[in-house]
């Protein structure tokens, strides 16, 4: 490639023309989503019956804009990344058209193409339909369920092809890395991201600009930037797919990192569990070298950067920014004790700068747009946007972005499209409680459904954003079992180095056992609330500190259903079976008598012939009742 | 690197033999991290993906090139939930137990896919080394909740029904092949 001899501006407007004369060239567009969700779905069959279906019209398609020997095509079947409504893909969009279909099959590919791309008109069976209204949404802009968001870091996650690095510089991709690189100073970078207030992504909410500028006085040139893409919350998945969507606005926000303290290496540390993000930023980085935004003297502007993409191998705790380090370095990941900070003494020892994925994809915009631009949204505390993994017992799950400040109403009612039942279906019952912030954080409650989200206000009631996990939970859902859940997680994860992180979770985790198999007594909850606060104290890293949050979290706000546990040994919701006493299914129960007679403590009664039933008030719970049914008709384990 | 679907060239009868043989790989996995111990993790990587587990010969020849105290390498391979010390069987299934996976009844989907094929939380491989069964935390794709993947493949939305379906499925091709 012969571009070293023209401007910055010029590479960056010469990709983009070449983008806009290939794409321009094809009439139409149809984007198949190709996040982890849509082709578990079967997205990739409904991309090849496309391909195939359009051949045998005589139509000439491509699956990835040619740009070295431009040919003509008629149709593009280009790829998406996550575009975030996993639950009702595979989504098919149709360009120019905008028109959005869901849950599409390989069989339906024919009658799109019929209807659609021949006839003009829609096959309405493949529209979303909106549960509340009953009307069929055309595209994706008549959907509650991306109306209420405001996508800035997901906006091109979901149009744009990732593995398409000309798309990406003609949307604006790269300018705001050329502005980083060749008219500011790397003071200017840190000050300009210090006054757009963003936050880190990842949990902690610090400053980002700040992180920078402590990393930019250290002296020393060898320096690093690391991109923490180690999501290991269980319910958060928007660095995924930030990671596959839009992986060139990670390397671009890392470059503009690098510059920002001096750093010439970079690493982005990936999940092992996400092999589609590693494949595509393995890609972005490949092009991102062949196109001069990576490696020696970047745009001409003699700045020189090079990344590598590191594979984590399941660790919880490496999300924790020392024990990423260590991981880089090929140690067992665990955490040392702060200071020294990162900023620092990081890798080898070296100052480095540690950013979340989804702090990194909001810099180009912050450098492209201004950090004024930037401000605009959010709240005071909290400028900008955050992605939530909306999931849980909630119509619409799946990834959403809104700006800081919006409310759980907002957010479950009008985005999620409400509450649902076990059965998936809408109901009118309120939620019981938003779980936030994954292992590290708390539940909401009713109370706070109309509290302005953000980092400050989420402290303030024992919450916090953490990576962004929303799991919505119906009034099923036993709370001292979620509690447990999480507490279950915390002790796999320990990595065993405080001891009260590792003993402590453990003690916590059988505590937690007793309650739910009914062996606890009156001494149980002031222990576990005891241990808790041990835990919280004398842990080194975030993951102990915030371990305990579930359930000190569930026990402030449903205290009455650990009590009723404990000491009536009941199960309020009946999810806990060693709680929840049998019941008789009266339609299939024939009245043999044999529960009667083996019954220990005489607890069932019934006419010949007749359905028995159990009285729960004598009942002891031993189970050989269900043993000896021969018909099926007793069960466990279901609410009454 | 990622582990790919690759057919081990460990045969299980003879698996030390067979792994004394081919330490040719393990020094082409060496050579291309440059034998740097800061790439341990990188080259365990491509060693399991290579034999599908990390046999104890791999691991003590990786420590001893790398000039890395074994107990080092082991830590290492321990720590890890993705490293496994013993063989996986030819079907991996990794059932999510994520919280979304979770409240929508991810353990009844483990309980019955042990179950059929008679795992518990303790025995992870069947005993003819065709399948797997793990737990994971999270894979990210809480909206299709509850989710296992199987040999990388991503199945959404499965009941237990619809787990003990895709093992009987398997298990039916594994008896034509």
């Amino acid at each position: 490639m012969t571009t070293t001899a023209k401007t910055p501006t010029e590479i960056l407007a010469d990709a983009e023309a070449a983008h806009r004369a290939v794409a321009g060239a094809v009439e139409r567009r149809i984007i198949i989503c190709a996040g982890t969700g849509c082709v578990a779905g079967g997205a990739l069959a409904v991309r090849d019956a496309f391909a195939a279906k359009l051949d045998t019209l005589g139509l000439r398609v491509t699956i990835a804009l040619e740009y070295e020997s431009p040919a003509a095509a008629d149709v593009y079947l280009s790829k998406s990344g996550c575009q975030g409504f996993c639950q009702m893909g595979p989504l098919v969009t149709i360009e120019p058209e905008g028109v959005l279909y869901t849950k599409v099959q390989a069989e339906d590919v024919a009658e799109i193409v019929q209807t659609t791309l021949m006839g003009g008109d829609v096959v309405e069976r493949l529209l979303y339909v909106d549960p509340r209204k009953r009307e069929h949404c055309r595209s994706k802009d008549d959907i509650p369920f991306y109306q209420r968001q405001e996508r800035t870091a997901l906006k091109e996650c979901g149009s744009l092809d990732p593995e398409d690095i000309r798309e990406y510089i003609a949307l604006g991709g790269y300018h705001g890395a050329r502005r980083a690189l060749c008219e500011m100073t790397p003071e200017e970078i840190c000050a300009e991201v210090l006054r757009s207030g963003l936050r880190g992504r990842g949990g902690g909410g610090f400053p980002t600009g700040r992180k920078w500028e402590l990393t930019r006085v250290q002296p020393g040139h060898e320096k690093y930037v690391i991109c923490n893409g180690d999501e290991g919350d269980p319910g958060a998945f928007m660095d995924r797919s930030l990671m596959e969507g839009n992986p060139h606005a990670v390397i671009e926000g890392m470059l503009i990192a690098a510059r920002a303290v001096g750093a010439r290496t970079g690493y982005v540390y990936v999940r092992m569990e996400y092999p589609l993000a590693v494949k595509r930023l393995r890609r972005a980085v490949d092009d991102a070298h062949r196109f001069g935004v990576l490696g020696a003297d970047i745009l001409g502007s003699g700045f020189d950067f090079e990344l590598k993409i590191m594979e984590g191998a399941g660790a919880f705790v490496c999300g924790e920014e020392t024990a990423l380090i260590a991981s880089v370095e090929g140690k067992r990941g665990m955490p040392m004790p702060k200071p020294p900070f990162p900023a620092q003494s990081g890798l080898r020892g070296k100052p480095t700068v540690i950013n979340n994925v989804e702090t990194l994809a909001a810099i180009p915009l912050i450098l492209r747009t201004g950090a004024e631009a930037y401000r605009a949204r959010g709240t005071a505390n909290s400028p900008g946007t955050k992605t939530f993994a909306l999931t849980g017992h909630v119509a619409n799950t799946g990834l959403i972005e809104v700006p800081f400040g919006a409310t759980l109403n907002e957010i479950v009612y009008e985005i999620g499209g409400g509450v649902t039942d076990n059965a998936g279906r809408i109901t009118d019952r309120p939620f019981k409680a938003v779980q936030i912030g994954g292992p590290s954080g708390g539940c909401l409650v009713g109370e706070h459904a109309d509290l302005p989200l953000d980092f400050d206000s989420l402290g303030s009631v024992g919450a916090m954003v953490g990576s962004g996990g929303l799991v919505v939970m119906n009034d099923t859902t036993c709370m001292v079992s979620v509690a447990r859940f999480f507490m279950q997680f915390a002790q796999n994860e320990s990595c065993g180095k405080c001891v009260l992180c590792r003993e402590g979770t453990r003690q916590m985790l059988a505590l937690l056992d007793e309650i739910i198999a009914g062996d606890a007594d009156e001494t149980t909850l002031t222990v576990l609330e005891q241990t808790a606060q041990a835990v919280k104290t004398g842990s080194l890293c975030g993951l102990g500190k915030t371990a305990p949050n579930p359930v000190l979290s569930t026990l402030h706000y449903f205290k009455e259903e650990y009590e009723a546990h404990v000491f009536d040994k009941r199960c309020p919701v009946g999810a806990c079976k060693a709680l929840t006493p049998p019941v008789i299914l009266a339609e299939k129960c024939i009245g043999c008598g044999l529960c009667v007679r083996k019954c220990p403590v005489k607890a069932i009664a019934g006419e010949k012939k007749q359905p028995h039933v159990i009285d729960h008030q004598t009942c002891v719970k031993c189970g050989v009742c269900l043993d000896a049914c021969k018909f099926g008709a007793i069960v466990q384990g279901v609410a009454v | 690197m990622r582990v790919e679907e690759k057919q081990t060239t460990v045969d299980r009868e003879t698996g030390s033999q067979t792994i004394g043989r081919s330490f040719e790989k393990v020094c082409e996995i060496l050579d291309h991290h440059q034998r740097n111990p800061a790439m341990l993790i990188p080259i365990l990587q491509a060693v399991q993906a290579e034999y599908r587990y990390l046999p104890k010969e791999a691991l003590a020849y990786v420590a001893t090139s790398l000039g890395l105290p074994p107990a080092r390498v082991f830590g290492v391979a321990t720590f890890y939930a993705h490293f496994a010390l013993s063989p996986k069987g030819k079907y991996v299934i990794h059932v999510c137990d994520g919280t979304a996976c979770h409240v929508k009844n991810s353990q009844g989907l483990v309980d019955a896919i042990r179950k059929r094929l008679g795992l518990s939380e303790d025995k992870h491989t069947t005993d003819d080394m065709l399948f797997t069964v793990e737990t994971v935390s999270c894979v990210g794709a809480c909206g299709l909740a509850p989710v296992a993947v199987i040999n990388e493949a991503v199945h959404r939305q499965v009941s237990p029904q619809a787990g003990v379906a895709a093992i009987e499925k398997i298990l039916e091709s594994e008896e034509q092949a």
